[in-house]
């Protein structure tokens, strides 16, 4: 490719159908340089699509979320809605995630695998009782991660309508004007209030307890961080493994003899979990952008201070370079290194949560539906941040 | 007086996340990180940073007395 590419591309590319990786990513892989692109709102960006390119713009402090908040930041929806752990640099960054890192070491979360494991053969075993057809991302893939997070952050899990309709509107690239979102983000904001202040009355053995002490009696945090903190908990929390189980589900139904593979083997359970989060392209498209606080050359780019550079992670994880034949999905690489959580200090903090949940979703409906197959059409999501189905009928 | 720091490579992830907080105090080349030294002066982020592993493979010590990742 010798011309220069002069007018940036419309972003994002992946169609929200289905969870296939558009084929302009591949081309901007292989092709020179980076390519730019334009979100529907905000300024252009380089998008990075190769592995090793990834990993320095997510691993590099030469980059920074929190100068987003500072720019026309490429972004999905009209607001600029740069708040959060996610929209910080270190040390302020580092001092909110000390405070939550403890309570997702793999060494914790590892205490609650009997938890997790019961609470999915319970919804497997209703979803049996209730017959075929059966909606499996109402009746097992949304209810399962939301009572872990429910129980692990202090929220009534009776409460999941209503933090669901936010948790929507949180994540939606749809027509929200700035001000609806707005409002959506302070009924969530005041709802969790609502919950610290009844921690504080009625302390318990949960982490919305421990992050009010932080806050309470040692001056670790603000008020607004708090509540942010644990509403961010609480979505991150759910949302994303809600739809990769469906996600991961679909694939394996298209790769039947993969699927099979589990079931003879449910030993490669954990290798499957990490191959599909490298295979699965979540993102309807790259989002947090990254500025480069001073000149840097990416992938045979010079980014120059103040520019955003987007970092489509579904692109890179399936980077010929970095995994040999990244289109087929296999169970016995060596090793895997995807960046299906991040890379860097933004790294996934419900990591070892997500891992755990999905393999024990997985190992559920692997032993007792092993017949598990599609019984009608799937609604996708749109207009989503992340894809996944809305709907998805299943029988066994 | 000096810390000692470890990285344990069986359990490290390549998570990125020490090498991004704490570059001068570790790397992160192939798949495991490593720290740059292992005798080091006493500095607050290399606690933060065994604190925020994820894996829980980085160890502080201070005269064989464990003190990072904190309880």
């Amino acid at each position: 490719m010798t011309t220069t590419q002069t007018e940036p591309l419309a972003y994002p590319f992946n169609e929200e159908e289905g969870l296939a990786l558009n084929e302009a990513y591949a081309a901007a892989r292989e092709g020179e340089g980076m390519i730019r692109v334009q979100l529907p709102y905000g300024e252009p960006a380089w998008l990075a699509t190769r592995y090793a390119d990834a990993r320095l713009v997510l691993g590099d402090n030469r980059f920074s979320r929190a100068l987003a908040r500072e720019h026309d930041s490429p972004r999905h929806t009209p607001g600029n809605n740069s708040t959060g752990i996610l929209a910080m640099d270190p040390p302020d960054h580092t001092r909110l995630r000390t405070l939550v890192a403890k309570a997702f070491t793999m060494r914790r979360v590892e205490e609650l695998r009997p938890r997790v494991r019961d609470l999915a053969a319970e919804l497997v075993r209703d979803m049996v009782a209730a017959g075929e057809p059966v909606d499996l991302v109402e009746n097992f893939a949304l209810p399962l991660p939301v009572a872990v997070i429910c129980e692990l952050l202090g929220v009534p899990v009776s409460d999941r309508p209503k933090f669901r309709a936010w948790s929507d509107a949180a994540l939606s690239t749809s027509s929200l004007t700035a001000e609806e979102f707005d409002a959506s983000r302070e009924e969530l904001r005041a709802y969790m209030r609502g919950l610290i202040e009844a921690h504080r009355v009625t302390p318990a053995d949960d982490l919305m307890t421990a992050l009010i002490e932080a806050r309470d009696v040692r001056d670790r945090l603000t008020e607004l961080e708090l509540v942010d903190l644990c509403v961010g908990i609480l979505i991150a929390g759910h949302e994303t493994t809600a739809s990769q189980i469906p996600n991961f589900v679909y694939v394996l139904l298209d790769h039947p003899e993969r699927w099979n593979e589990l079931r003879e083997n449910p030993d490669l359970i954990p290798a499957a979990v990490e191959e599909l989060l490298r295979f699965v392209p979540l993102g309807a498209g790259a989002g947090f952008p990254r500025y480069a606080k001073e000149d840097i050359e990416v992938g045979g780019v010079l980014v120059k201070a103040g520019e955003p550079v987007l970092v489509a992670v579904g692109a890179a994880n399936r980077d010929a370079l970095q995994f040999d034949s990244p289109e087929k999905l296999v169970f016995t690489r060596e090793s895997s290194q995807h960046l299906g959580f991040g890379h860097g200090v933004h790294h996934c903090l419900g990591a070892p949560l997500a891992r755990l949940e999905l393999q024990e979703a997985l190992r559920a409906l692997l032993s007792e539906l092993p017949g598990l197959k599609l019984a009608g059409d799937i609604k996708w999501k749109n207009q989503m941040l992340v894809r996944g189905a809305r709907t998805m009928p299943v029988g066994w | 007086m000096s810390w000692q720091v470890e990285v344990d490579e069986q359990t490290c992830l390549g998570s990125g996340m020490c090498a991004a907080l704490a570059p001068e105090w570790f790397s992160l080349d192939g798949e495991h990180a490593t720290p740059v030294a292992t005798e080091v002066e006493p500095h607050e982020i290399l606690l933060d940073a065994a604190d925020s592993c994820p894996a829980m493979a980085i160890t502080v010590s201070d005269g064989g007395k464990e003190i990072g990742p904190r309880p």
